[in-house]
């Protein structure tokens, strides 16, 4: 009886049951059909505007698949000559002004304009451009926007607001002229991105990808003078894979150790091992915190791209950050301040390069508080993806490669610092070691599986020796957002919060393979639990290499050298650059200025107000003609909002009042000068 | 004396922009209507001001500059003093707006992309059609529509602004003498 109450619909004929599917696209791809599109992505809100998914529904016509919600008794076809037609205008039209220098390009063979050009037998573009080139933004440090290659789908947009939360791009214009483009025609590396990337792994084209340091590396790796140490995160070893035609979450720990030496490297180490080092870190900073009950909840700091958005948008927050370096940081400092002793080499000839699952790290890499007098501690950053681009420019053959180890010391680690890579990783690696600090022996369990799993937001409470933690793993910063407001609202009692930028967590960075595979986060996440498994050690107190490290080198554990080495601090960081306002200006030699801060977080602490106050006064005191006054949009100084600027002098926490009072004081004083 | 003019205009126009900001409590729903009611003000919608109108709606930037930039009407550069629009509808275009169009660029150096003159006192811009097709071809200078156009009395319409202006800002500068006298 079963049957008969089950709703279906038939594709191509075949019955198909519709089992809560959202539209006729997943019914399709369920029926093993291979719908070609642009713009669809299960995550995002649907646009349906690539117009190649149309299917033709009796009765109906011709409709996206993407925006037509199944209904029992539908009768669709596939592909029909009409249809065939349509998606070869659509394909040929984007390729008509699409910049076709395919070899060349970041994405060759991995571009899904090129696949479907294929698939749909194009042979030729009888279509004219009508765009002139424009230039290629180079100005992020994480990322390259060619909108030459754009097709205008969206999907960037939409990834960056809907799941980031950021919305650093958008379209902008009309019609003919539509582009997709940061704020005021700006340039990526001037406005509010975080650098995370996701943009570039949803993008079909070249249009979005990440910048490579490939070259910069082939030149390190061929100066004789230059020791070359690498570092591989714990997610690219599940990934790099997918290049050379492995599954998602296969894992080539060995093969990639083999590679990195015949590639040239000098020292080939695992970034796990300065995991390890971060949970003893991280976990000491957060027992600390726990038992002085402040500074609470504490929010992790590895990820380059939740610590941007933190700066941009939680800057009040910037305390409740872990002062914890990421671990990639934490490797790159402690390689090159052991160097000289250890190596026998100076610092200057020393390279670290880092091989990471993200574009955001490149940025971290360049942040000047993680360097020594303008030294880099890590130089260089490749993704997955470049450094399977490395190993096939030498004609590696991966997938034959010898499995070897990684080096000693520093490429010995357990479990803890693998499983970093995944979503809620951290917080399980931190909870193996504060559970056993806080028992003060041994916990009877490894894995914390309420902490695992696919949601972007998740919660447990757990209990060691009577204490109850409460923590919280996010991914997706749209996630964060909505766990820091609750944060500065006071209404969450959390003690300990994950944050990491990516779905999935480093497991989907952007640096990963780009896949099309919909369960390869899935996979990742699985393989990188796999590898935790199969090592002997799980926790990171268990390091012995760790251990060494704070007898030998580092002394106490959260000491004064460790946290010279191993620990930052944060700045409030404007979103745009370069923007102020100007509200009066003086005429004439003689002049006060003032600025007012209009940024989020002074705005939000009522500096509009002040301005409006600061500018009735300065009229009615007829002082207009000798006093610039401007609206800034941020001075970094968001905790102590909100901020404004008389002279050069700056006034914290400022009413209208305090300000009037200051300036009238800076008036007169000039006026004293001038007698 | 212009520019202590333009600066308690700005702050004046900042305070506006606050109160139209309150009128529409702030909603992102209300940012077309605020736009409007800005370009009313600033004649454009200059990039801080949107930075600005951003911030107090919790949007970001860019999704503020598409808004702009989708609609025809929003402006994002300062326009001159004198607008001036010419019709290149169908009727205006057969009957040779096109020199005319190329003969006002020329008097005031301006072009297909430099709308606006050097010294701001004009803007150039063609309309698709302003619905006065009888009086083909149609230059609207400001509110004032001048119907029969030939591109020798565009120029000479130019150029006759432009005299008044100069008169005006001798004017003006006399008067800004007399007030700083009378001050010192």
């Amino acid at each position: 009886m079963k049957e008969l109450t089950q709703p279906t619909l038939t594709i191509d004929g075949k019955t198909v049951l519709i089992e809560g599917e959202r539209n006729l696209l997943e019914l399709v791809r369920k029926a093993e059909i291979d719908l070609p599109t642009f713009c669809y992505h299960s995550e995002l809100s649907v646009y349906g505007a690539c117009r190649l998914c149309l299917v033709q529904v009796e009765g109906r016509g011709i409709m996206g698949a993407c925006s037509t919600p199944p209904e029992p008794g539908l009768k669709i076809l596939t592909t029909t000559q009409e249809i065939r037609e349509i998606r070869r205008i659509a394909v040929e039209l984007l390729l008509a002004n699409h910049d076709q220098q395919c070899p060349t390009c970041a994405r060759s063979a991995n571009c899904q304009l090129q696949i479907l050009a294929q698939r749909l037998g194009i042979r030729k573009v009888r279509f004219k451009p009508v765009h002139a080139p424009v230039p290629i933004d180079e100005s992020s440090p994480s990322l390259v926007r060619d909108p030459n290659k754009c097709v205008l789908c969206g999907d960037c947009v939409r990834m960056c607001s809907e799941i980031q939360g950021i919305g650093a791009i958008d379209f902008a214009h009309r019609g003919h002229d539509v582009c997709v483009t940061p704020a005021f025609g700006k340039q990526l590396g001037d406005v509010e991105c975080v650098n995370c990337g996701q943009c570039a792994s949803v993008c079909p084209t070249g249009a979005l990808t990440p910048k490579s340091e490939v070259d910069e590396v082939w030149s390190l790796l061929a100066d004789p003078e230059q020791k070359v140490v690498v570092q591989v995160a714990p997610a690219v070893r599940v990934g790099l894979g997918e290049c050379f035609g492995l599954k998602p979450g296969d894992i080539t720990t060995g093969q990639i150790a083999g590679a990195l030496r015949r590639l040239g490297f000098d020292q080939v180490y695992d970034t796990s091992f300065a995991a390890d080092l971060t949970v003893i870190e991280e976990g000491t900073e957060f027992l600390k915190r726990k038992q002085e009950g402040r500074k609470l909840p504490m929010f992790t700091s590895c990820c380059p791209g939740w610590v941007k958005y933190a700066e941009q948008y939680f800057p009040d927050l910037l305390p409740n950050l872990s002062t914890c370096r990421s671990p990639q940081a934490m490797f790159g400092s402690l390689i090159k301040a052991m160097a000289p002793e250890q190596l026998k080499v100076d610092r200057k000839n020393v390279k670290v390069v880092a091989i990471m699952p993200c574009t955001a790290k490149k940025f971290e890499a360049q942040r000047p508080e993680l360097g020594v007098d303008g030294d880099p501690d890590v130089d260089h950053v490749l993704t997955t993806q470049e450094l399977a681009h490395m190993i096939q420019s030498a004609g590696l053959i991966f997938n034959s490669l010898e499995t070897e180890s990684f080096d000693m010391p520093y490429g010995f680690y357990t479990g803890a610092g693998v499983i970093f890579g995944n979503s809620g990783g951290v917080m399980e690696a931190v909870l193996r070691y504060a559970g056993e600090k806080l028992k003060g022996g041994k916990l009877d369990r490894i894995d914390f599986q309420e902490i695992r799993g696919e949601s972007g937001m998740r919660e447990a409470s757990i209990t060691v020796d009577n204490t109850e933690l409460k923590l919280a793993v996010v991914h997706g910063l749209r996630n964060a957002r909505v766990v820091a407001e609750q944060v500065r609202a006071g209404k969450c009692g959390y003690d300990l919060i994950e944050v990491m930028a990516c779905p999935g967590g480093c497991i989907g960075g952007a640096g990963q393979p780009v896949s099309t595979n919909h369960n390869a986060r899935a996979l990742r996440t699985k393989g990188l639990y796999e590898a935790d498994k199969m090592l002997q050690l799980h926790k990171s107190q268990d390091n012995v290499v760790v251990t060494e490290c704070y007898a030998k080198f580092l002394g106490d554990i959260g000491g004064e050298k460790a946290h010279h080495l191993l620990h930052t601090s944060y700045q409030s960081r404007h979103r745009i650059v370069d923007e102020v306002l100007p509200l009066m200006q003086a005429r004439g030699s003689r002049k006060n200025k003032v600025s007012v801060c209009l940024g989020t977080n002074c705005y939000l602490k009522g500096s509009q107000e002040v301005l409006k106050t600061l500018l009735y006064h300065v009229q009615a005191t007829g002082l207009d003609n000798q006093i610039d006054v401007r609206a800034a949009f941020c001075m970094d100084e968001c905790e102590c909002g909100p901020n404004a600027i008389v002279d050069g002098e700056h006034i914290h926490d400022c009413l209208a009042a305090n300000v009037i009072e200051i300036l009238e004081n800076h008036v007169e004083n000039e006026d004293k000068r001038e007698k | 004396m212009a520019t202590a003019h333009l600066t308690v205009d700005r702050a004046e126009k900042f305070r506006i922009v606050c109160g139209i900001l309150d009128r529409h409590g702030y909603r992102p729903s209300g940012l077309i209507p605020i736009l409007q009611a800005i370009q009313r003000e600033y004649q454009y919608l200059p990039e801080e001001v949107l930075t600005f109108v951003a911030t107090s709606l919790d949007l970001p930037p860019a999704r503020v500059f598409g808004v702009a930039t989708f609609y025809a009407h929003f402006a994002l550069e300062q326009k001159g003093k004198h607008v001036i629009r010419i019709c290149d509808g169908t009727a205006c275009h057969v009957k040779q707006s096109l020199p005319i169009l190329n003969a006002i660029h020329g008097e005031l150096g301006t072009s297909e992309k430099q709308k606006t003159s050097i010294d701001a006192l004009f803007t150039v811009e063609t309309v698709a059609c302003l619905g006065a097709c009888g009086l083909a071809p149609v230059v609207v200078v400001d509110e004032q529509v001048y119907g029969g156009m030939t591109p020798e009395r565009a120029v000479a319409l130019v150029n006759e602004i432009k005299m008044q202006e100069i008169a005006g800002d001798a004017q003006a500068a006399a008067a800004a003498v007399n007030g700083e006298l009378h001050v010192h």
